[in-house]
């Protein structure tokens, strides 16, 4: 593998400089021989390698709406060099052995580095405990539980969770729906829309109510407890009040909540089916003030493919979940950067840094300085698209942004020093 | 008209010629040889998801009645647990050469989807907690003639008020009525227990009450929903016994009722519980009205949409 000499780009507000990719890590520019690839990075911001910690790669079980190798490929195309590999796959990552399938996939055929989230209940059902220390304790080195898909409900089976991970320094990810407020028909915002269109509704409080639950149990514990894909301004309440308290949590917020209304359901289209639900302004405008303040810790996809014969249905009974790997970066582009609600040292933080810690990778979210391992994303903050879900790597259409004008920032994608993905 | 998805499709002018035509429909209704040529040679599939020999019974009759080629196809035991997608069900309908598909569907908007895949005329016949427009329609057509035995020009509802008690939540009724009777221009009261009552309502173009005693004298009509059965045992309300006592047409209330205001029930009835005997056989009753009512506006909404037209529709594979 030849070294590549990255050229005038400019590092997080710290000035345009060179970079030098070597043997999977960064060295020292001045060191550059004469036969060294050269990307002219002019005029492009040099970021870490994105982080994901939350994407539903389908492999094993649905490989034909998603594989390791087309999701991880997708990955790239949105300057990702690593992804946690949600649990709910069939089988379900609840053992040892799963969770060391899935990394041997990701080692095989992955665009990026491939690190799986162990269930938390077995088979996901919320009754009994995985066997999180043996995961833990695996080649695969799983670090991050969640249910994903799924709410741990139960109180006690929550605390345990919690109590139980910390012998590994684990984190337990909830996905945080009560289903006696929310069931499993809950498909829309409860709101104005959901009562005109006849749809069941997800309520606001839904959300925060096991929230506020879960950061009393973390507290007890002294555990770390992630919420996944928070969705409320109520959330986000819960959230200040519990990280003023000390309560060691942290939250993510989909690309996707950012950005989209309830409105886009008027239509029944499933593509804007996804699970927690699109809400309105009010709720979309707390998410950005509370992503910009860092109440919320870090952006994750929920990236949620799904094969066309799962979504053609009347959108009660179409599967939810959106694309998000390719678009995520041009999102936050363009509701948090754009607008100066962020700078490129924050974003570097909240889809790089924090990821790769909450998830204790060690090789990821790193800065970008010599001997550090070379996972870096070159972007271009002026670029923009509009969105053609035919172009997309992913083995699924599901793609919400389809016909969007959105910025398209990713020009370059080099995990451990190599490319997995150059913009034509 | 190209569909008929939502009542809120219709104008007031597409309304008052539906009625029309329906009272002309219904005249043919009357004779002794039901049977006009005007669909002669056009293909209706009631393309059937749930369950509702009523509003199937009605259509078949309104499309046979106008000569049009009708076949029912029932999808029930939904499409996803066969496998099948929506989109693949109603192409592979569609394909037969339909010219109109007549959709009832368990969830809310499927008529509305299917719309979009095929290029037959869309009816909806009723989906989930969502619309059922020719439920509307017919509700209007009673009520019209019932108010046009006293005021024979009658043409809008303007001064009138309807009273709309129930389970409105979950009502397809009550919401298309609620649209319908808007474009009409009555005043339209929702009756309803908090638990029972739309989130959003705040929004619609109706007054809210909790309070049947209350709204009960000043109506000109008063609409029953249906209460299912899942409700009592979904925590919306305490008790049979404390639903009728709140929300139930009861003979007093029946006694409080102005007198000539009318009560409709889109039906089946629970009596007894939404509905007591008393009130559902009053001579101000019009439930049989409506149900009589439904094969001639079914008509007149079939002609509307498949009357004026000459080549055949052919159905549409891309998208
Ligand atoms: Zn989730």
């Amino acid at each position: 593998m030849p070294d590549v000499l990255v050229t005038g780009a400019d590092l997080l507000g710290a000035g345009r400089a060179d970079l030098l990719l070597r043997d999977g890590r960064f060295a020292d520019p001045a060191t550059a021989g004469p036969d060294v690839e050269r990307v002219d990075a002019d005029g492009l911001v040099a970021l870490p390698g994105l982080v994901d910690l939350h994407t539903h790669l389908r492999e094993p079980g649905r490989e034909d709406a998603e594989t390791v190798a087309s999701g991880t490929d997708a990955a790239a195309r949105g300057g990702f060099t690593a992804v946690l590999a949600m649990a709910n796959t069939n089988p379900v990552t609840d053992t040892a052995e799963a969770a060391e399938h899935v990394a041997a996939l990701g080692r095989r055929d992955g665009h990026a580095q491939v690190v799986p989230v162990g269930a938390i209940s077995k088979g996901l059902a919320g009754a009994e405990l995985a066997e999180l220390g043996l995961m833990a304790r695996s080649s695969a080195g799983v670090r991050v539980f969640s249910d994903d898909g799924h709410c741990v409900t139960d109180a006690r089976l929550m605390r345990r969770a919690l109590e139980y991970v910390r012998a590994f320094d684990g984190v337990i990810a909830q996905h945080a729906q009560d289903p006696r407020l929310a069931g499993p028909d809950a498909c829309c915002h409860e709101g104005e829309l959901s009562g005109r269109l006849g749809l069941p509704g997800w309520p606001a409080v839904a959300e925060s109510t096991v929230v506020a639950r879960d950061v009393q149990l973390a507290a007890l514990t002294r555990s770390r407890l992630h919420v996944c894909h928070v969705s409320t301004a109520e959330t986000v309440d819960v959230l200040r009040w519990a990280k003023a308290r000390g309560v060691d949590v942290t939250a993510e917020v989909a690309p996707h909540h950012l950005l989209l209304t309830t409105a886009e359901v008027a239509g029944y289209d499933p593509t804007y089916k996804v699970n927690p639900p699109l809400r309105p302004d009010e709720h979309v405008a707390a998410l950005r003030e509370a992503l910009a303040d860092g109440t919320l810790d870090v952006v994750a996809t929920d990236h949620a493919p799904h094969a066309r014969h799962d979504k053609e249905h009347a959108f009660a009974d179409a599967a939810p979940g959106m694309l998000g790997l390719e678009t995520a970066l041009a999102v936050v582009l363009e509701t948090m950067v754009l607008p100066g609600r962020l700078g490129w040292g924050d974003v570097a933080q909240r889809m790089s840094a924090v990821p790769a810690r909450i998830a204790r990778l060690t090789g990821q979210g790193r800065p970008l300085a010599v001997g550090e391992p070379a996972n870096l994303t070159l972007v271009d903050p002026a670029a923009r698209a509009v969105v053609d879900r035919a172009g997309s790597a992913s083995l699924s259409r599901n793609n919400p942004w389809h016909g969007r004008d959105l910025p398209d920032p990713v020009v370059a994608t080099f995990w451990a020093g190599r490319a997995t993905y150059r913009r034509a | 008209m190209r569909h008929l998805l939502s009542a809120a499709d219709l104008s007031l002018a597409e309304t008052s010629a539906i009625l029309d035509l329906a009272e002309e429909m219904a005249q043919v209704q009357a004779r002794p040889v039901k049977k006009l040529p005007a669909l002669r040679g056009r293909t209706v599939v009631n393309l059937f998801f749930e369950d509702s020999t009523r509003t199937r019974s009605s259509f078949e009759l309104a499309g046979k009645w106008l000569s049009a080629d009708v076949i029912n196809v029932s999808a029930k035991g939904s499409s996803v647990s066969k496998g099948e997608s929506l989109r693949d069900t109603v192409l592979t309908v569609a394909a037969m050469g339909v010219d109109a598909l007549v959709i009832r569907h368990g969830a809310s908007g499927a008529p509305g989807q299917a719309a979009q895949w095929v290029d037959a005329h869309v009816l909806n016949a009723g989906d989930g907690t969502h619309e059922h427009p020719t439920q509307a329609l017919l509700d209007a057509f009673t009520l019209r003639r019932h108010f046009r035995t006293t005021e024979p020009d009658l043409d809008t509802f303007a001064g009138k008020r309807v009273v709309i008690a129930g389970d409105v939540t979950h009502s397809r009724v009550a919401r298309s009525n609620v649209l319908l009777l808007q474009t009409l221009g009555a005043d339209v009261t929702l009756v309803a227990p908090p638990t029972l009552m739309p989130s959003g309502v705040e929004t619609w173009p109706v007054t809210t009450s909790s309070d049947f005693d209350a709204v009960l004298p000043e109506a000109d009509a008063v609409m029953m929903l249906r209460v299912q059965r899942e409700r009592m045992s979904g925590g919306y309300f305490p008790t049979p016994r404390e639903y009728t006592v709140g929300y139930g047409l009861t003979r007093a209330r029946l006694a409080s009722m102005r007198p000539g205001s009318a009560i409709c029930h889109p039906g089946p009835m629970n009596r007894g519980l939404e509905i007591s005997a008393d009130a559902a056989d009053a001579a101000s009753s019009l439930i049989l009205d409506q149900v009589a009512a439904g094969v001639a506006v079914r008509m007149s909404v079939l002609y509307q949409l498949l009357g004026g037209e000459d080549a055949p529709a052919t159905p549409r594979g891309d998208l």
